[in-house]
């Protein structure tokens, strides 16, 4: 299958997005009803409503603005109109989006209302979306792209043939210069000396360890019983029967380069290659974690079938759950189950697969961009004040 | 193709072994218990196993017998405890191992 050339879109700030949204962003919950109504006015145009942003304090509220803002100048977003209840917060977002130099308007609803606000937000949401739909794609390396990668409802054919097929792809970015940010943190738990071995330096190990460390403290102080969270009920139901075993599958889609960084939850990556980032193994919090990270492609290896999207990043699912595949066929981009019966070489698969994400980057819509799945939720560290 | 369920014909994969040496195997298919034939990932190797009972597609099955508290290597290396004696052949999951590293997970 010979590789096509890719295009996509080259943002102020140099960095390229292979997607080109026009986002209305609450920053806070009272915002939801305005912001999903400019966007109703406003076909073409994509509201994030979450449920947070009001009385959150510390290191929570200083995640909450890296994660607002960096959705914002996520380089698959041509332009953002950002609307809170009050101007400082408001401010803080969309002047923060704009240091990536793409369109930023904001407004907040005291002392206007909700009325007001939708009429002023989305007369200039328009005037930014057709403005939007002029920026042309261009051609672009494939080294320039971040990609995220994550696994969800796994079973055991996850470790058997869509992580490794995943590997592939992972191994292949970065071999033409790419970077690649994996965490899902607690689900390292019985394979983490492997992560900490292949950590570039003793620096870049130390910040691992103490975020694994640290996240494992947690989870321990709660004396929870964790077996049906994590694992969840659906990775057991697929067979897997421990975490360690859970571990070692996931650990499979990483393939074999070495941990260049271990990041904070939603921090922009500084180096190429694989980045470590400290995150839970929720689906839709690592995906807008690396979405705000700035990464504009997600890789997606399921067992038993995960469903969710992004609204800013394509999630492309790979899947080699024979079951999985026909029944869910409407959620899984690539099939990989011959896998499991020696059908064809791991490589072959990852040719597939590099198929599959050429021609997402190119502009084909995956399975969760066709069917509407936007899941955007926000990671909270501790309850608001 | 072969209806989930139904024997696998002779020569057909029904389980894959991630590294030899592995105490389990996972089914790549539904297997009732009779011969069945396996492959290993790293070597290739192809080989027979008698299973005891039915294994559900995903699931994994013991290649050994285990011993009680005995650990459970799959992948090379630890992935947990047995909670009991487990025979060569029979079905591996949650009711009769338990992670090695989490005491909370019951």
């Amino acid at each position: 299958m010979a590789q096509q050339p890719l295009t996509g879109y080259r943002r102020p700030d140099g960095r390229v997005g292979i997607r080109n949204h026009m986002v209305i962003i609450p920053v806070d919950d009272l915002s939801n009803a305005v912001a999903e109504s400019v966007a109703k006015a406003i076909p073409g145009t994509l509201a994030l409503p979450h449920p947070y942003g009001r009385l959150q304090f510390g290191a929570d509220l200083d995640l909450f603005f890296r994660t607002m803002i960096g959705t914002g100048a996520n380089p698959n977003v041509a332009a953002a109109v950002v609307i809170g209840i009050e101007p400082t917060w408001t401010e803080r977002i969309a002047s923060g989006i704009a240091e990536t130099g793409k369109p930023v308007a904001s407004f907040s609803i005291e002392r206007h209302g909700d009325l007001r606000v939708l009429e002023m937000a989305a007369r200039r949401a328009a005037e930014l979306l057709r403005d939007a739909s002029e920026i042309a794609r261009v051609p672009i390396q494939r080294g320039e792209l971040l990609m995220s990668i994550k696994c969800g409802e796994s079973d055991t054919t996850s470790g058997l043939g869509a992580n490794p097929a995943t590997s592939q792809a992972v191994d292949r970015h970065i071999a033409a210069g790419g970077t690649v940010i994996f965490g899902e943190t607690t689900e390292l738990t019985g394979g983490e000396h492997l992560i900490a071995a292949r950590c570039a330096t003793d620096e870049v190990r130390k910040k691992f360890q103490a975020f694994y460390d640290d996240y494992i403290a947690m989870v321990e102080r709660s004396g929870a019983n964790l077996l049906g969270s994590q694992p969840t009920q659906g990775n057991i139901r697929g067979g897997l029967s421990t975490i360690e075993e859970k571990a070692l599958g996931n650990i499979e889609k990483t393939g074999s380069a070495p941990v260049v960084d271990a990041l904070a939850p939603g921090e922009r990556p500084t180096r190429a290659g694989l980045n470590f980032m400290d995150t839970s193994c929720a689906a839709a919090e690592f995906i807008t974690l690396t979405a705000a990270a700035g990464a504009v492609i997600h890789l997606f290896p399921t067992g038993q079938g995960n469903v969710i999207g992004n609204p800013v990043e394509p999630v492309i699912k790979i899947s080699a759950n024979p079951v999985t595949v026909t029944t869910m066929s409407e959620h899984i981009d690539l099939d990989v189950s011959g896998l499991l019966q020696l059908e064809y070489s791991l490589a072959a698969a990852g040719d597939r697969l590099e198929n599959v994400i050429d021609r997402t980057v190119n502009g084909r819509l995956t399975c969760a961009e066709a069917l509407g799945h936007r899941e955007f939720v926000l990671t909270r560290l501790f309850p608001s004040a | 193709m072969t209806e989930p369920g139904s024997p696998p014909p002779p020569g057909e994969l029904a389980f894959l072994v991630h590294r030899e040496g592995d105490d389990v195997a996972v089914a790549v298919r539904d297997t009732e218990p009779g011969d069945a034939t396996a492959a290993s990932l790293d070597s290739g190797r192809r080989f027979g196993l008698a299973v005891r009972t039915a294994i559900p597609l995903g699931h994994k099955v013991a290649l050994r017998d285990l011993a009680s508290e005995e650990q459970v290597t799959e992948y090379g290396v630890t992935i947990g405890l047995t909670r009991c004696g487990i025979p060569a052949g029979e079905l591996v999951h949650t009711h009769n191992i338990r992670s090695a590293r989490w005491h909370s997970s019951l």
